[in-house]
């Protein structure tokens, strides 16, 4: 059984982290863009980011002063069981949510749409948003946050089969030229694409593709791990750098997640996660140790299953 | 090539703001306040006197939300400071500059330069644009100290008017002059002529949108 107040601190933690330490793939894969970035005004951004990332772990502040709007993906192994069941779960994320947005302190970004009332502390209707997923087996629960910044670099679009490739590739192009100029999308980004699904989820899909998988990973299906490949380098061949100056560097990598969708259409989404692409995780197991790490590894065989009943044991010794 | 840089106060002489250049990195030292959409109603629409004496005291105009809190002593703690997207200020903006002064709008992304050309240059004003974006923590360091938060109760901590004191404070890079040039669509520009070759063989979708450009060389603000 895991306590409560352990979720409780372990989730003050990671908003912690998440706001102030820039995950160790995205850095490496920024450095090796500043590397071969050769625009005047975009080698500077780089660089200035660079060191921002530095005095935000010297300072132990926020790197970004949009703090973006912090959510949580909670993922389970079949076995766990938290104290209180799920409500009480839910509402330690609330009240970590909120008391973090004091401590560190994080920007109080979210407010009603309507009237625009501001808690000042992150929490409201629908805020924190808190997705579950499930494994097949462990008794731990993986805590993630993820503080997504930016209005811009989103889109999505109702393509068909007959759009085929090159129609993806297009809206591909449309929404990084559309949001990279001026460097409304913050880049270079982690750009992720969702293909199929229902209008809603293909959202979600191209949301987790860029949020919940790292620099470097590639999706399982060889052939849309090619298309990633692909696609990072036509983003970084625009000739569009940070801010939108000339330069080399707009993705820093590019991430695809699909989902079975209605048979007439092919609906896509893309997103970037920018500069300030913040993650945390950690692992709580049933005995009360944490794990900490930054990789969400959320797309696991068991996210990406095809088939109606999940034997991967049984039909491997077969 | 690196940038020039260049130390500015934000309440710049006129010589100051004509000596400054496209892609110059910028340094701010002196008072420099918050004002986004709250603010920009609040003064402009709801006609409530503005709590500064404006622009003696500073005409930086900062679009911003800081992450901060003021502690139960009064007292403030300034994390991470960066800006948000100006272009869709352009509503208030020239009224704006006319009651208060402003000089520098400090913001992300810049305007177009109709706005610079139609409000900026007639008021001796140029546009800051923030690095990256998201310096915060760098420009957090640049803030000396809290001079005051206005309007706090009735706008909530993002909205609020934060006054600070910049020591210098940066980097910014100029994206506006006073011939309201702008910086970001000089960038475009260059870019603008790659846009056939990476769009080659790309084919526009079967199911069209009504009100879009299909121009890749406009821009969408």
């Amino acid at each position: 059984m895991i306590p409560t107040h352990l979720i409780q601190s372990t989730a003050e933690t990671l908003m912690d982290k998440a706001a102030i330490e820039i995950p160790q793939d995205y850095l490496d894969g920024l450095q090796a863009a500043a590397a071969t970035e050769d625009g005047d005004l975009s080698s500077f951004v780089l660089k200035a980011m660079l060191e921002n990332y530095e005095a935000a772990k010297e300072d132990r502040r926020a790197m970004c002063g949009d703090t973006g709007v912090p959510r949580w993906f909670v993922k389970m192994g079949n076995e766990a069981r938290v104290e209180g069941g799920m409500v009480a779960l839910e509402a330690a994320l609330r009240r970590a949510t909120a008391n973090a947005t004091n401590g560190v302190p994080l920007r109080p970004n979210r407010v009603h749409p309507l009237w625009r009332t501001d808690h000042d502390n992150n929490v409201g209707i629908g805020a924190p948003e808190i997705e579950y997923g499930f494994e097949p087996e462990g008794e731990w629960v993986d805590l993630i946050t993820v503080h997504k910044g930016g209005l811009f670099g989103t889109d999505y679009r109702m393509l068909f089969p007959s759009d085929g490739i090159q129609g993806i590739k297009r809206f591909y192009l449309d929404s990084l030229m559309a949001f990279g100029k001026r460097g409304l999308a913050c880049q270079p980004a982690i750009i992720g694409i969702g293909l199929g699904g229902s209008k809603d989820i293909c959202m979600t899909l191209g949301k987790r593709a860029s949020t919940l998988r790292i620099v470097g990973s590639r999706n399982s299906d060889p052939k849309i791990a090619e298309m990633e490949d692909e696609f990072k380098e036509l983003g970084n061949s625009i000739g569009m750098g940070a801010m939108g100056f000339v330069g080399k560097n707009m993705v820093i990598d590019c991430n695809i997640e699909v989902g079975y969708c209605h048979t007439g259409g092919m609906p896509m989404s893309v997103h970037a996660f920018c500069l300030s692409s913040r993650r945390a995780v950690a692992r709580i197991h049933a005995d009360g140790r944490v794990e900490h790490r930054t990789d969400p590894d959320w797309f696991t065989p068991y996210q990406r299953r095809e088939t109606v009943e999940w034997e991967p044991v049984r039909e491997a010794a077969e | 090539m690196s940038p020039r840089e260049v130390r500015l106060s934000t309440t710049p002489t006129p010589e100051a703001i004509a000596d400054l250049r496209l892609g110059d990195v910028v340094y701010l030292d002196g008072l420099m306040y918050t004002a986004r959409e709250g603010v920009y109603m609040r003064a402009l629409e709801d006609r409530a006197n503005i709590p500064m004496e404006l622009p003696a005291q500073s005409a930086a105009n900062f679009h911003c939300s800081p992450a901060a809190r003021i502690n139960p002593d009064g007292s403030f703690d300034m994390g991470a400071v960066t800006a948000t997207a100006s272009f869709r200020f352009a509503k208030w903006l020239p009224e704006w500059m006319e009651k208060t002064g402003a000089k520098l709008i400090v913001g992300k992304g810049g305007m177009s330069s109709k706005d610079y050309k139609s409000y900026f240059v007639p008021n001796g004003a140029v546009y800051l644009s923030t690095v990256g974006y998201g310096t915060g923590a760098l420009l957090g360091r640049g803030v000396e100290k809290v001079e005051a938060v206005h309007w706090n109760a009735e706008l909530g901590l993002a909205q609020a008017m934060w006054v600070i004191k910049c020591n210098k404070m940066g980097p910014f890079i100029v994206a506006s002059d006073l011939n309201g040039d702008c910086l970001f669509e000089r960038e475009n520009a260059k870019i603008a002529e790659n846009v056939a070759r990476v769009y080659e063989g790309t084919k526009p979708a079967v199911l069209k949108r009504y009100g879009e450009s299909d121009d890749r060389t406009d821009e969408v603000i």
